[in-house]
């Protein structure tokens, strides 16, 4: 027997405020459109919730919202960034990330089309990152009460044996490890905002790093003393935050920080500072020295850290400073990004 | 990156900073102002204190735009946007500019005024084409730099015959603040403090020239080097300065060479001596009423003039009684002597206009240079 009337219209379709209403049309839509996109087997028992095993062991939780703006850009939609950004906050506890909610509230008119493409984005950096979205909802607002998606998300992991990643733990003379270069995210959606038309290659780094923190946790151990995923504020907010947690400064070598010729370009004209600009596919971790450049070798050699950096030390300091020696042969401060510099990035 | 990496080599850096050392005479004290904020940015960005000798103190002036503006402008733009059928275009380091009593266009914007944040201002004309039905205002601000394109602006509305677009000028003048400051009793009369020359405006100077520094040169008897924005432009001015106050020289040398010339640029000092003429006087934050220092429109354009068209009533607003910004504008006191400093002012409410932008004396040493008192704390 068949359940629907008539096939989704995808290609022409649009969501319209039925698609929210827990009628025909909205099962219609999840089945025929999400689970088609994720499939799993928790989905598609149909549960209003999935159950799974637990395992020995601690567990992490998180949880995210997502209203970047534009909702495509080069590099990845907010689909794809929100699995990105899900697994990534677990991962920064050294966690493997497991299983993934997702919320979507859609303005309506919404073009099915972009829905499908992204829902089908998310379904991908999902298998690339080995975890699995099991559980969801979906809403509906009229025009005008949303820029079109806002998806949030939930996401459980899974804590090696041993393993307690945290500020508290950053000793004086811990090195400082950058997976990679910085700000290229947030160039790649300034290049995309309609009133910023310059043309840019940068291209945003959105992307999971379970698999590299895992190659770093299995060399580094409980030398690493934490990790941060350098998002919105960048580099200086991270490192700001995890000194004055850790009750430490830093001392930074602006010559080791690698940043992409594009994205200091951008920057230049748009007066911002690549430490301020955000990441979706970098992590920053504080390490013990004996094992930096073991985990930094591991790093490189994975592909998503090939241009990691030691770009510091942690210090000594009761004003909790990030101090930086510029490349030009000075000292200043790295400080907190003040005000708002790029709104919805992610 | 091409064409900015050349100018912050560090061997050269260092070359500069070794001649440096060896030209300044270490019992002589050396107070050079550089007036432009790009130029104390560049200062505090790349740490070009550690590099100099402890005699050699770099005061920071009022060259930036931002900083400067009264918060009663602010507040009569914000009263602007107010109005419902207007769409107000602006810069986005206008946003957090304080006007009196916490408020500001970012605050104004969240309780649904229209404002808009533009970064050119062809981006406010197309405003005004694609919004027939409102009346689109710029919030025009800066020194020559910025006027021309303003000029240009209106030059476009002329041609498209746009009805709906008006400028709210704001647009300030280098050399009379510069007097103004030479002319303060602090440094004229009391001789508290010491200007012994000055580092000239980079952009303003591709404008304007170098030709009109030379009055002060001359009936100041200061010499005055205009430099780029690039650390090493910095260095080489600093040393030129030096080289002058050695030989007893107070002449206006050009640093800049490879975009400043004598007369500047002819073309858009003639479209802004078209469109805009001089205000009696203007407030400047901190410094307060600087004759002859600000621009307003031409009456032939005053369908251009929000000011007019608008009918907007001029509001004054005292700077917080306790602010030192004045002072440290004429470089009578650091941003560490005020007491606001760091406490109640911050680059996250800033309270005077140092504070303001990240060009300003107080915000860059606050972002830049904190971590020096402290370390000179410690090592007394």
């Amino acid at each position: 027997m068949k359940v629907y009337q008539r096939k989704l219209d995808i290609k022409n379709g649009c969501v319209d405020l039925t698609h929210g209403s827990g009628g025909r049309a909205m099962a219609q839509l999840i089945s025929g459109l999400f689970h088609e996109a994720f499939g799993n087997e928790w989905l598609a028992r149909g549960n209003d919730q999935s159950a799974f095993e637990v395992g020995a062991g601690r567990m992490v939780m998180t949880t995210d919202g997502y209203v970047v703006s534009p909702l495509f850009f080069p590099g990845g939609n907010i689909g794809s960034l929100a699995v990105h950004g899900t697994v990534n906050d677990i991962a920064m506890a050294g966690a493997k990330p497991l299983y993934l909610s997702a919320s979507f509230i859609i303005e309506e008119g919404f073009r099915f089309a972009d829905l499908k493409m992204i829902a089908e984005s998310m379904g991908q950096a999902a298998r690339d990152a080995g975890v699995h979205i099991i559980t969801g909802d979906t809403k509906v607002v009229e025009r005008g009460k949303a820029d079109g998606l806002f998806i949030s998300t939930a996401g459980v992991g899974v804590v090696p044996d041993g393993l307690d990643l945290s500020a508290e733990n950053a000793r004086v003379g811990d090195r400082v490890l950058i997976s990679g270069t910085l700000g290229d995210h947030g160039v790649a959606i300034m290049s995309r905002r309609q009133n910023l038309a310059f043309e840019t290659e940068v291209i945003s780094d959105s992307a999971s790093l379970n698999d590299l923190v895992a190659s770093m946790v299995e060399v580094g151990g409980r030398g690493i003393r934490l990790m941060r995923d350098p998002t919105r504020g960048g580099l200086a907010a991270t490192l700001n935050e995890i000194a004055q947690q850790s009750d430490l400064g830093f001392r930074l070598q602006e010559e080791a920080i690698p940043v992409k010729p594009g994205v200091a370009a951008a920057c230049e004209l748009l007066g911002l500072d690549p430490l301020h600009v955000a990441n979706e596919g970098k992590l920053v971790a504080i390490v013990a020295p004996e094992v930096a450049n073991t985990v930094l070798a591991a790093m490189r050699a994975h592909p998503l850290g090939r241009d990691a950096a030691d770009i510091g030390e942690a210090v000594a300091d009761d004003h909790h400073f990030v101090q930086m020696a510029t490349s030009f042969g000075g000292g200043r401060i790295v400080d907190w990004l003040s005000g708002e510099q790029l709104p919805r990035i992610c | 990156m091409k064409y900015a990496d050349e100018f912050r080599d560090k061997e050269i850096a260092l070359g500069l900073a070794k001649a440096i050392r060896a030209e300044a005479h270490p019992e002589k004290p050396y107070r050079f102002m550089e007036f432009c904020g790009g130029h104390t940015h560049a200062i505090s960005r790349y740490g070009l204190e550690d590099m100099l000798p402890k005699n050699v103190r770099m005061i920071h002036g009022p060259g930036c735009p931002v900083c400067v503006l009264p918060a009663g402008r602010i507040d009569m733009a914000i009263r602007l946007s107010e109005r419902p059928d207007i769409i107000l275009c602006v810069y986005g380091d206008l946003m957090r500019v304080p006007g009196s009593q916490g408020a500001s266009l970012l605050k104004a914007k969240a309780r649904g005024a229209d404002i808009r944040m533009v970064y050119s201002t062809i981006d406010a004309v197309r405003i005004a084409e694609e919004n027939p039905g409102r009346e689109v205002v710029f919030f025009a601000i800066g020194f020559e730099t910025t006027t021309p394109p303003t000029a240009v602006m209106i030059r476009m509305a002329e041609k498209k015959r746009l009805g709906n677009f008006s400028v709210f000028c704001n647009h300030v003048l280098t050399p009379p603040a510069m007097q103004n400051i030479l002319e303060s009793p602090d440094i004229r009369n009391i001789g508290r403090v010491e200007i012994d020359g000055f580092v000239g405006p980079a952009h303003v100077s591709t404008i304007i020239g170098t030709a009109p520094y030379e009055f002060f040169a001359e009936e100041f008897g200061k010499p005055v080097v205009i430099s780029g924005f690039e650390p090493l432009d910095m260095m080489q001015a600093i040393l030129m300065l030096l080289r002058q106050v050695n030989e007893h020289r107070h002449e206006v040398e050009n640093q800049y060479s490879r975009a400043v010339t004598r007369d500047g640029n002819l073309r858009a000092k003639e479209e802004v001596s078209d469109i805009f003429e001089l205000r009696d006087q203007f407030e400047w934050r901190g410094l307060g009423q600087v004759p002859y220092s600000g621009l307003k429109l031409k009456r032939a354009y005053a369908k251009y003039d929000a000011e007019i068209r608008f009918d907007m009533n001029e509001l004054r607003v005292d700077d917080n009684p306790a602010c030192e910004c004045g002072a440290i504008l004429r470089g009578v006191k650091k941003p560490v002597d005020c007491k606001l400093f760091g406490t109640v002012c911050t680059p996250e409410t800033p309270m005077g206009s140092c504070m303001v932008s990240s060009e300003g004396a107080c915000a860059a040493h606050w972002t830049y240079g904190r971590f020096r008192d402290h370390q000179q704390r410690r090592a007394s």
